[in-house]
């Protein structure tokens, strides 16, 4: 893991993306041999997929070069020593790497082991602890995806221009004869991607595997429909306003289907009451909640995408219209 | 429904927030989040009143029992500051729908709403949750839409500083998440009250040693405590002026809240204060702040960075009566929490106000606003005298328990350092009054009318409440009385 | 044995908080950010192992598994992680925008001169 050294000396921005990417990826196959296979699934989906190519996006923008920086980092490197010595410090009373008496083993997840196929009655431990015993958190964390979407809409969304359909067969074409290999061979692909996303979705009970990664895979397809037959096309396809709503439809799945409870007289996300019997109530409201963050991911992730994009577009243009005059002061 | 109190409490304010996407006009979005966040309000003081009849309240989310599931716990203290937040959110909310109208573009107004009502969500969760990576979560939620608010100031300079309180804020809140993590190992549970009961035999450790200093520092930088606060100032100045109010008053107490909750409850007194020489640094850090950001404040020409730096110093206040220790000490720093959530909003909505007729808030535009604009100024002198510590407002109180805390202790050079400070308090605010009061108008600003009502309204609810509490105390000082003793163990 | 995958942990979280509090470029920040991140989640999954267990999903003749729960922590985390990068990212594209520059000392210059 030599990849993150050379993160901090690489000026060229692009590199840097590329080791980025690279470093989550080795964290992935890090988790894999961890045997956390659902982590690492989604890291490799979000660290190496999804935020390398938002941060590309990115740079289109901004540029990729880094200035040379003039900074004092001596005190920089005071902080981050300290702060370092100081968790190594305390790594001398952790119990050892791998070893089965850590307090960790021995408390609270004896039962999730041993206990969850009798009281959730489904196979992936990990699912029934995100989606049953630490349903909230999981339901918190849709909230922060749906944050994350609405916060990025309220800082880029512009109102889009309309477009002749002239404009776009002109694109087109010319699409076409630059990626016309990529994009026979991608439209072939695309239908598998989202058939695997579909699995995943609803295989999570039994392997690795749930709504978040899913709605991740979902959405590249899209992504990469949208980068190569271009943006206005794959507008034209997704209406935008659409999928925001279907984004706050996956939160308010999820809050519904603990509503149920609630009206039932159970707790909040109690999904035992979804049928009579517990265990198959518990496999309907994993299903059902596993469905609304599949839902609010894969939204969230086209919304964040488009709308990073159409800020590009609507950069371009602007410096089309006003070439030359700066303005930008206060 | 009454025993589903506690869940309701955040959640109605999360789910309403994706409804208002399917509303369409900025009108009809603005009465809806006004309801949601009334009824909050309602909730809370419904849950503060069972907990003061009948104690802590428990809901186990999912029905899961505790260190397995997810539970809300709801003590005093909790529902003390779930009062505060929602209570500050209605009357803010009651403001907005005319303040935001000239501060951010009509096509945003949705957005705007959504995100207030995340981070009012956001905050409510930290504040009932009783699991540590709930903390975390929830805690995310309120800084993204927290950053995403402050970003839509009108100002480019808010991007700026929504982009250096989005670094800040994720450095803490990976401290915490890397503290709960080495708490997590040494116990193998989550769960707070799980936690207080299984860190005490591995306490000695290294290991739990670096786990609170990193929880610390983690709620410090979130809480701007002096020298740690270096993103509040301009976050505050350039967010939307209803921003301001509201998390002036709201998010640096929630960090209070759980510098509070993780001391006490979680590791322990004894551990807290023998661990560390926390006493000492916090106390020094306390005063160190109080005359630093004091100063500062002097000498903005911003009259919200001067307030964003007087925020600095009553975080002084409060850190020093924490530092204190004692049951006294502590229900200062909750009185104090309090009173500072209504002075702090009473200014800063009173200050969107002046935003909203003359557009600017630097000092050198306020020459003459006395008289052109006679109630938002009242409204601002009361609260800088509320800052100052005046008899009759809720500034004395906190004040007064504050400073006989400390002699409790036989700190008497301490308690001369705070009263020195209060007068520091009394610079800055006279030059306020200075300027609008007996400065002549600016040429050319002889139409600056009054603000209009819908602003009016809420400003001086507030500024009554400040007078309110500064005179019926019973409020108030029961409910810390009962929330600091339940902290140290105490039954009433 | 014992700690080294702790302090290999270590070590990169100050890789990555180093990148984030000594470079000025607002990218690459969040870019260390990230890697600060990934290095706290990775300690988390370090945690969670057990030697000779297996991956948590249930099946016939296995009674070793990984601790699940810091594993469902790290998803939460990660997806976390990930919300803060879109939003940082779309500040600094903003920030472009208004300031013409994503280096922290251009800006703060800027800034000075202003009003």
């Amino acid at each position: 893991m030599v990849t993150a050294i050379a993160i901090v000396r690489l000026k060229d921005l692009f590199a840097v993306i590329m080791l980025s990417g690279i470093y989550s990826l080795l964290s992935a196959s890090f988790f894999v041999t961890m045997d956390a296979v659902d982590v690492a699934f989604t890291e490799a989906a979000v660290g190496a997929g999804i935020s390398t190519l938002l941060l590309l996006v990115a740079i289109t923008m901004t540029g990729r070069a880094e200035h040379p920086d003039r900074h004092k980092p001596i005190l920089a490197l005071a902080v981050v020593t300290v702060t370092g010595g100081l968790l190594i410090y305390g790594t001398f009373d952790m119990p050892y790497f791998g070893s089965g008496q850590a307090p960790v083993h021995l408390h609270v997840a004896p039962r999730y082991i041993n206990d969850s196929m009798t009281e959730v009655g489904v196979p992936n431990i990990v699912t029934s602890v995100l989606a049953s015993y630490r349903g909230f958190d999981t339901f918190g964390e849709v909230v922060v995806i749906f944050t994350a979407g609405i916060g990025v809409l309220a800082l880029l969304s512009v109102v889009p221009r309309p477009v002749t359909i002239a404009k776009i067969n002109s694109l087109n074409d010319s699409l076409h004869e630059q990626h016309l290999i990529l994009r026979i061979v991608s439209k072939m692909l695309l239908p598998f991607i989202m058939l695997f996303a579909f699995y995943v979705q609803f295989h999570g009970d039994y392997g690795p595997g749930g709504g978040f990664q899913a709605g991740v895979i979902f959405a590249v397809a899209i992504i990469l429909y949208a980068m190569l037959f271009g943006m206005i096309t794959a507008r034209r396809v997704i209406n935008q306003s659409f999928i925001q709503l279907i984004a706050a439809v996956g939160v308010l799945l999820y809050g519904s289907i603990g509503v149920v409870a609630l009206l039932n007289g159970k707790n909040f996300l109690d999904y035992s009451v979804l049928s009579d019997d517990p265990i198959a109530g518990q496999h309907l409201g994993i299903l059902l909640i596993e469905l609304g963050v599949g839902l609010t991911v894969a939204s969230v992730m086209i919304i964040i995408f488009f709308s990073f994009a159409g800020r590009r577009d609507y950069l371009r243009h602007l410096n089309d219209n006003s070439k030359g005059s700066n303005n930008t002061s206060c | 429904m009454l025993a589903h109190l506690p869940v309701l409490q955040v959640i109605v304010p999360l789910l309403a927030a994706p409804l208002c996407l399917f509303l369409t006009r900025s009108r009809l979005v603005w009465v809806f989040a006004l309801a949601v966040s009334a009824l909050a309000f309602l909730i809370s003081c419904l849950l503060l009143q069972q907990v003061m009849s009948s104690g802590t309240i428990i809901y186990e989310l999912g029905g899961w029992e505790a260190p397995w599931g997810i539970e809300y716990r709801i003590d005093p203290l909790n529902a003390l500051l779930l009062l505060i937040i929602t209570g500050i959110s209605t009357i803010v909310l009651l403001a907005a729908h005319t303040s935001i109208q000239q501060e951010i573009p009509e096509e945003r107004h949705t957005f705007f709403y959504i995100l207030y009502l995340l981070s009012l969500a956001g905050m409510l969760g930290i504040v009932a949750t009783g699991d540590a990576f709930n903390v975390f979560v929830f805690l995310e939620i309120s800084s993204l839409s927290g950053y995403a608010l402050i970003a839509l100031g009108k100002d480019r300079r808010a991007l700026w500083a929504a982009y250096q309180y989005l670094i800040m804020g994720t450095i803490g809140a990976t401290f915490i998440l890397i503290g709960i993590g080495l708490m997590y190992q040494m116990t193998g549970t989550l769960n707070m009250e799980d936690l207080s009961k299984r860190l005490p035999e591995v306490e000695h450790t290294r290991t739990v040693f670096t786990a609170y200093a990193f929880i610390i520092v983690g709620i410090c930088l979130k809480l701007a405590l002096f020298p740690l606060h270096l993103w509040l100032p301009n976050a505050y100045a350039y967010a939307p002026s209803i921003v301001t109010a509201f998390f002036a008053a709201t998010a640096t107490k929630v960090a209070i809240y759980l510098l509070i909750r993780f001391t006490f409850s979680v590791f322990g007194l004894t551990f807290s204060f023998t661990a560390l020489p926390l006493q000492i640094l916090f106390l020094t850090l306390g005063l160190l702040g109080i005359f630093a950001a004091s100063t500062a404040a002097i000498y903005q020409k911003n009259v919200k960075h001067l307030f964003a730096y007087s925020s600095i110093a009553q975080i002084g206040y409060m850190i020093v009566g924490f530092s204190v220790s004692t049951t006294t000490g502590l229900m200062a720093t909750l009185l104090h929490l309090f009173n500072h959530a209504l002075m702090k909003s009473a200014l800063f909505l009173a200050l969107a106000a002046v935003v909203y007729r003359i557009g600017s808030v630097q000092l050198s535009q306020f020459h003459g606003l006395g008289r052109q604009m006679p109630f938002t100024m009242a409204a601002i002198v009361i609260g800088g005298l509320s800052l100052i510590g005046v008899p009759l407002t809720v500034g004395f109180v906190s004040k007064w328990y504050l400073i006989m805390a400390v002699i409790e202790n036989g700190w008497w050079p301490v308690a001369v350092l705070i009263l020195l400070g209060s007068l520091l308090a009394v610079v800055y605010v006279w030059r306020l009054v200075e300027a609008a009061y007996f400065k002549p108008p600016l040429p050319g600003r002889d139409t600056i009318k009054e603000a209009p009502l819908s602003l009016l309204i809420p400003v001086w609810i507030l500024v009554i409440a400040n007078i309110y509490f500064g005179i019926d105390t019973r409020l108030s000082v029961q409910v810390t009385q009962a929330a600091s003793m339940s902290l140290f163990g105490v039954s009433p | 044995m014992g700690h080294y995958n702790y302090w290999i942990v270590v070590v990169l979280m100050m890789i990555g908080f180093y990148i984030v509090i000594a470079h000025g470029n607002l990218i690459k920040k969040i870019i260390g950010l990230g890697i600060f991140q990934t290095s706290v989640f990775i300690l988390y999954i370090s945690m969670a192992n057990v030697e000779g267990g297996t991956a948590p999903i249930l099946a016939e003749g296995i009674s070793r598994y990984s601790n699940p729960l810091p594993h469902v922590l790290i998803l939460t985390a990660i997806v976390v992680g990930i919300a803060t990068t879109a939003l940082g990212l779309a500040l600094a594209i903003r920030i472009k925008q208004a300031y013409g520059t994503i280096e922290e000392e251009e800006i703060q210059k800027k800034d000075n001169l202003d009003c």
